[in-house]
């Protein structure tokens, strides 16, 4: 699944727990994550889902990320 | 003539050191954080002088090691965003100082790729047969347009300069070039707003936070990973090379940790790549001439080894080159 997949990605990098991080955390905000860890986070994505994510800023909730993943992975 | 040759290179540092544990005090960051961030230790910081002198300094070291007479240079082109002032060109002030009378002069800007449009530049000039040789420089005292509050940049950029003197060659050179710009996201890396008021509108005037580089790191370090990889990958296709054949990469040292995302995803490791950027920071258009410099007094570049060149940075512009040494 993809939202677990993200979610553990996110928690790694950030060091929080995955039971905080729902479809609607904002990755920045809720999660004190900097643009290095954000960076990061996008980075292990695209290396996981085999994606290259054109524009980073897409990127600001766990939905976006989930959004972006699925609508890349069918085409 | 099939390309151009560096025949000499050389640099210029100012003897300024700031480490991290200025920052503290600074922008309210410690050592750890910094280098966290962007693997830098410290930088350097030009406390007399112009970018023109760093230029200068740089031009000289090159001059000196080639045994040219500055009368004998046909073209100074510099890479700065730094600039004395936008008129007279930087290159100009070079020649002035140097005393290059016989040199057509101008500057280029192309940010943190600038060495390389430079470097490109020189060799159309040359290739074209009314030139004989240049003089390529990329000089920066980034500590002038820096915001040294603001954590997030003021970490980053520190003062230098490199400079290549260039011939025509028949063989080797310049083997392969990618350059490319993406002005549609000009936005994302900007500095050294001009002013815009005058008698006739009622623009605001520029304040000084708009001289400052201010930058989307994000944005930055997507362009930057993508660009970095994609064009080394296509210089190599280019001219049927693998990194095996490769000595050395020589980025733009922008910061570690895009240097560690190309690394691991051009499946090579870490010492590919020359990287000084734990000493001298980010110094857009100057990095790569004084990165370069460091592997010639080294004794780490022989004739015929291959390397690659890759700037990138503000306009959005890349630039990477495969050359033979």
């Amino acid at each position: 699944m993809v939202f677990e997949k993200i979610q553990e990605i996110i928690a790694e990098q950030t060091g929080k727990d995955e039971s905080e991080i729902t479809l609607e955390t904002n990755v920045k905000e809720d999660l004190d994550a900097d643009s290095l860890d954000l960076f990061q986070i996008i980075q292990s994505i695209e290396d996981e889902f085999e994606i290259e994510i054109e524009d980073y800023n897409a990127i600001t909730t766990v939905q976006d990320a989930v959004n972006v993943v699925e609508s890349l992975k069918q085409n | 003539m099939n390309s151009i040759e560096i025949v000499s290179i050389g640099k210029a540092i100012p003897d300024t050191v700031i480490t991290n544990d200025r920052f503290m005090e600074l922008a309210g960051v410690d050592d750890e954080w910094i280098i966290e961030h962007c693997g830098i230790k410290e930088r350097r910081v030009l406390t007399e002088g112009n970018t023109s002198d760093l230029a200068t300094t740089a031009a000289m070291d090159a001059l000196n090691k080639a045994k040219v007479d500055p009368m004998d240079i046909d073209l100074i082109i510099v890479s700065t965003c730094t600039p004395d002032s936008d008129t007279p060109s930087t290159a100009c002030l070079v020649q002035k100082k140097i005393g290059a009378d016989n040199a057509v002069c101008f500057d280029i800007k192309a940010a943190c790729s600038g060495f390389i449009y430079a470097l490109s530049a020189a060799d159309k000039f040359l290739r074209a047969g009314s030139y004989k040789n240049a003089l390529v420089i990329g000089a920066e005292m980034l500590s002038k347009a820096t915001d040294w509050h603001e954590k997030k940049s003021g970490i980053l950029f520190g003062d230098g300069a490199g400079a290549a003197f260039v011939v025509p060659c028949e063989k080797g050179g310049i083997l392969a070039e990618e350059l490319g710009s993406i002005g549609k996201k000009s936005d994302v890396l900007v500095t050294g707003v001009m002013p815009g008021a005058n008698a006739f509108n009622d623009v605001e005037p520029v304040k000084q936070e708009d001289m400052y580089i201010r930058m989307d790191g994000l944005a930055v370090f997507g362009f930057a990973t993508k660009k970095l990889r994609s064009s080394i990958e296509n210089v190599l296709n280019e001219t049927n090379l693998t990194l095996d054949d490769i000595k050395y990469i020589v980025p733009h040292q922008a910061n570690m940790r895009i240097i560690e995302s190309v690394a691991k995803r051009l499946k090579t490791t870490m010492d590919k790549f020359y990287i000084n950027i734990e000493r001298f920071g980010n110094t857009s258009s100057a990095s790569i001439g004084i990165a370069l410099t460091e592997l010639e007094e080294q004794g780490l570049l022989q004739k015929g080894d291959k390397i690659i060149i890759s700037g990138f940075g503000g306009g959005l512009t890349w630039g990477t080159m495969l050359i033979e040494w």
